[in-house]
């Protein structure tokens, strides 16, 4: 099984250790992985913006890089999610379908097709999990509050009760976005500040010492706020906290 | 017309009560959830619903013929409007008919739609709201902020002050009960001197031509029950094709909005008072072009139950008159641009996509979807919202050609190493106006990757 790893732009300039935590992780787990180093953008970031069709040559670089992948793998639920819902409206060639269908977030990838039920990991913190909201509505990583289908589902849940001396804080909106949207954290600045510090608030309140997400980019606007208000509260991608072994 | 972000930002600046108006509309959705968790077949009855409403839409030139000529065996008189212009002059004329210059209005945001109340104004009609909140927002000359909740942007002690200056309430006064017995005499002499009523209608049934109208204050009925004449203003889309339907909707749209099984009056108007006129409108205003967009056509499910607004991140922090339509929140986003692309374009952009409206809805509307959508729709029609076209274009070509693409984001990184008082250099930027940017690290993924490939061999 060759996994072909897909890591978002941003990322990959500005929190290499989160990618190279993923990376390791699924060596870790003995895939044979690796980074097509032609890779550039998923397209969402235009898309969203409303220039789909400016990021139709982005859609099919990515099918080019990737088609040849049994699987592709990808720490952002939110690149992942764009990939297969919305690279419908290229023509559905055999190599776009099997794109489409094979590229998944590492979370749903190490428990549906690698179906690991423990993990090497240690992370003694006490830890609030943010559910990005592309992942969480767009892949169904989790049951949204919104939905009543029972028992309640969520990935991230999952994988992170694997780890050795991690604690969950419970949130009280266990949910809410974040405020990033992309686009949205330019052009509403005023209000994807304070939904960010709403959350932010929620977490700390709670005792959480670290925030975790399956979404980088949920965490980079995080973060953002918590660095300008000096907040003690750190932000780590879910992939570094299933790698780590901190004593 | 200011943007959106601009006035959400003009309401922000007062943050304790942008926190009050998120917690008041959040305590909504929280009943919402405990209501809904309480039915294990809710995600199923969504679906039901979603499909009656698919079904209606697919043959609403059918039932709506059918649902005419019931109405007209009812004894009703049925009249069509195709826009809100014709809707107004059709109310006037029945009150012209009838002498009568005092109309009793109740739960409708179609005529807010149709600006009806304004209308009637100018042509020397009193027109009084008798829901609670519609009085009051009436009496502040405001529009509604919610289309469930009119009066949820406004503090107790805002009520309290405005009772004091219109009804003689004492002043100071709070107390819910107090000021909602107040406003209930002083409408009741209304209900007494008006001619004519005019309510809106939640739902109505092709089968039996009867109209349904779910309230928790009666008001509408009472005002339908007083006056000789009733009106009722319908949306094309309110149809249903059964009786039987109606269980369906009834079950899921108190509990959606408002967190109660069901709403206190669920009020089936079918035939005339004896020596009595009922009239039913049924209203176009833009539907059927609605109507003729894949894309968006189903929005015209939408039941108007507001659990879209409650559970709306970004609606909660900026109240429904930053919107500025007459239904604002995700439904109104993915509604009025089919009406006014140019007016209304900026609205699908006030959102994160974050999908709560879509899990939320009762009818299953894919909003956040449709959201997206618009934004393309938005971007072809070359409006400033989505950016400017040609450097998309060369944008979107960039990101497909590698080299093009990690040079550009390693002179982005490399620049913010150069600069490492960023924030103060970039302040300019929107994004750091009140965040950081991120710390760039030494060396990229792919600069990391690179190296241990090569030290590998
Ligand atoms: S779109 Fe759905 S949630 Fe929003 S008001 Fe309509 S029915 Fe309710």
């Amino acid at each position: 099984m060759k996994v072909g790893l897909f890591i978002p732009c941003y990322m990959d300039q500005f929190y290499p250790q989160a990618a190279i935590a993923t990376y390791k992780l699924l060596l870790k787990l003995g895939c044979d992985v690796e980074y097509p180093e032609g890779q550039t953008c998923c397209g969402q970031p235009l898309a969203n913006a409303g220039n789909e069709a400016a990021s139709r040559g982005s859609y099919l670089h990515f099918v080019t890089m990737f088609e040849k992948y049994d699987y592709i793998v990808a720490p952002s639920g939110s690149c992942v999610y764009h990939v297969r819902h919305h690279f419908d409206t290229l023509d559905q060639t055999d190599a776009v379908k099997k794109v489409r269908a094979k590229t998944l977030d590492l979370t749903e990838f190490l428990l549906d097709v690698l179906q690991i039920s423990s993990l090497p990991a240690k992370y003694p913190h006490k830890v609030g999990l943010h559910q990005s909201c592309h992942g969480l509505r767009g892949l169904h990583l989790a049951t949204s509050s919104e939905l009543v289908n029972k028992p309640a589902a969520s990935k991230l849940h999952e994988l992170l009760s694997m780890v050795e001396g991690l604690t969950l804080v419970e949130l009280d909106r266990k949910d809410e976005c974040c405020g990033f949207g992309g686009t949205f954290s330019v052009k509403e600045p005023a209000i994807s500040v304070k939904m960010g510090k709403d959350r932010i608030r929620d977490h700390f309140s709670k005792g959480a010492e670290v925030i975790t997400a399956g979404d980088m980019s949920c965490l980079m606007h995080l973060e953002g706020i918590i660095s300008r208000q000096n907040i003690p509260i750190k932000v780590i991608h879910i992939a570094e906290i299933l790698n780590s072994d901190e004593i | 017309m200011m943007p959106h972000a601009q006035k959400a930002a003009i309401f922000n600046k007062d943050e304790a009560r942008t926190d009050w108006h998120d917690a008041s509309l959040w305590m909504v959705r929280k009943k919402r959830d405990f209501a809904v968790s309480e039915i294990p077949e809710w995600e199923f009855l969504r679906e039901f619903a979603s499909d009656i409403k698919m079904h209606t839409l697919s043959k609403l030139d059918d039932y709506l013929e059918a649902f005419e000529k019931a109405a007209i065996q009812n004894g009703a008189i049925v009249h069509w409007a195709a826009d809100a212009k014709e809707h107004n002059d059709i109310v006037l004329s029945i009150l012209n008919k009838h002498q009568a210059k005092k109309m009793v209005k109740s739960k409708s945001m179609l005529t807010e739609e149709c600006h009806l109340n304004e209308f009637l104004e100018l042509h020397e009609i009193e027109v009084i709201d008798s829901d609670l909140g519609e009085r009051i927002i009436q009496m502040l000359n405001e529009p509604p902020s919610h289309i469930v909740l009119p009066a949820i942007h406004l503090k107790k002690e805002e009520i309290g002050e405005l009772f004091h200056r219109e009804l003689h309430t004492e002043k100071g006064a709070t107390d819910p009960q107090y000021l909602t017995e107040a406003a209930r005499h002083h409408l009741r002499e209304k209900f007494h001197t008006a001619q004519v009523a005019l309510t809106g209608v939640n739902f109505g049934i092709a089968e039996t031509g009867e109209v349904v109208v779910c309230t928790n204050e009666g008001n509408a009925d009472m005002g339908v029950h007083l006056t000789p004449v009733q009106i009722h203003s319908m949306g094309i889309e309110k149809l249903i094709p059964r009786r039987s339907d109606l269980a369906v909707f009834t079950r899921l749209l108190a509990r959606s909005a408002t967190g109660q099984p069901v709403t206190v009056f669920t009020s089936h108007h079918r035939n005339p008072k004896p020596a009595g006129e009922m009239h039913i409108i049924l209203v176009d205003n833009g539907r059927t072009e609605q109507l003729g967009k894949p894309d968006f056509r189903s929005s015209l499910k939408c039941i108007r139950c507001g659990a879209c607004m409650n559970t709306c991140p970004i609606y909660r922090r900026s109240g429904g008159h930053s919107y500025e339509t007459t239904i604002p929140g995700p439904i109104g986003s993915i509604l009025t641009p089919g009406i006014d692309l140019k007016k209304h374009g900026q609205l699908p952009f006030a959102s994160t996509l974050c999908g709560s409206c879509t899990d939320v809805c009762p009818v299953k509307i894919d909003i956040h979807t449709q959201l997206y959508k618009w934004r393309q729709i938005v971007s072809e029609a070359g409006l400033p919202e989505a950016g400017n076209k040609t450097m998309m274009s060369i944008m979107g070509n960039g990101l497909a050609s590698p080299s093009f693409f990690h040079r550009l984001g390693n002179i982005g990184r490399k620049l913010l190493r150069l600069f490492p008082g960023k924030e103060r250099f970039l302040s300019f930027t929107v994004w750091t106006k009140d965040r950081d940017l991120p710390k760039a690290p030494v060396e990229s993924f792919r600069e990391w990757y690179a190296k241990q490939a090569k030290d590998a061999q």
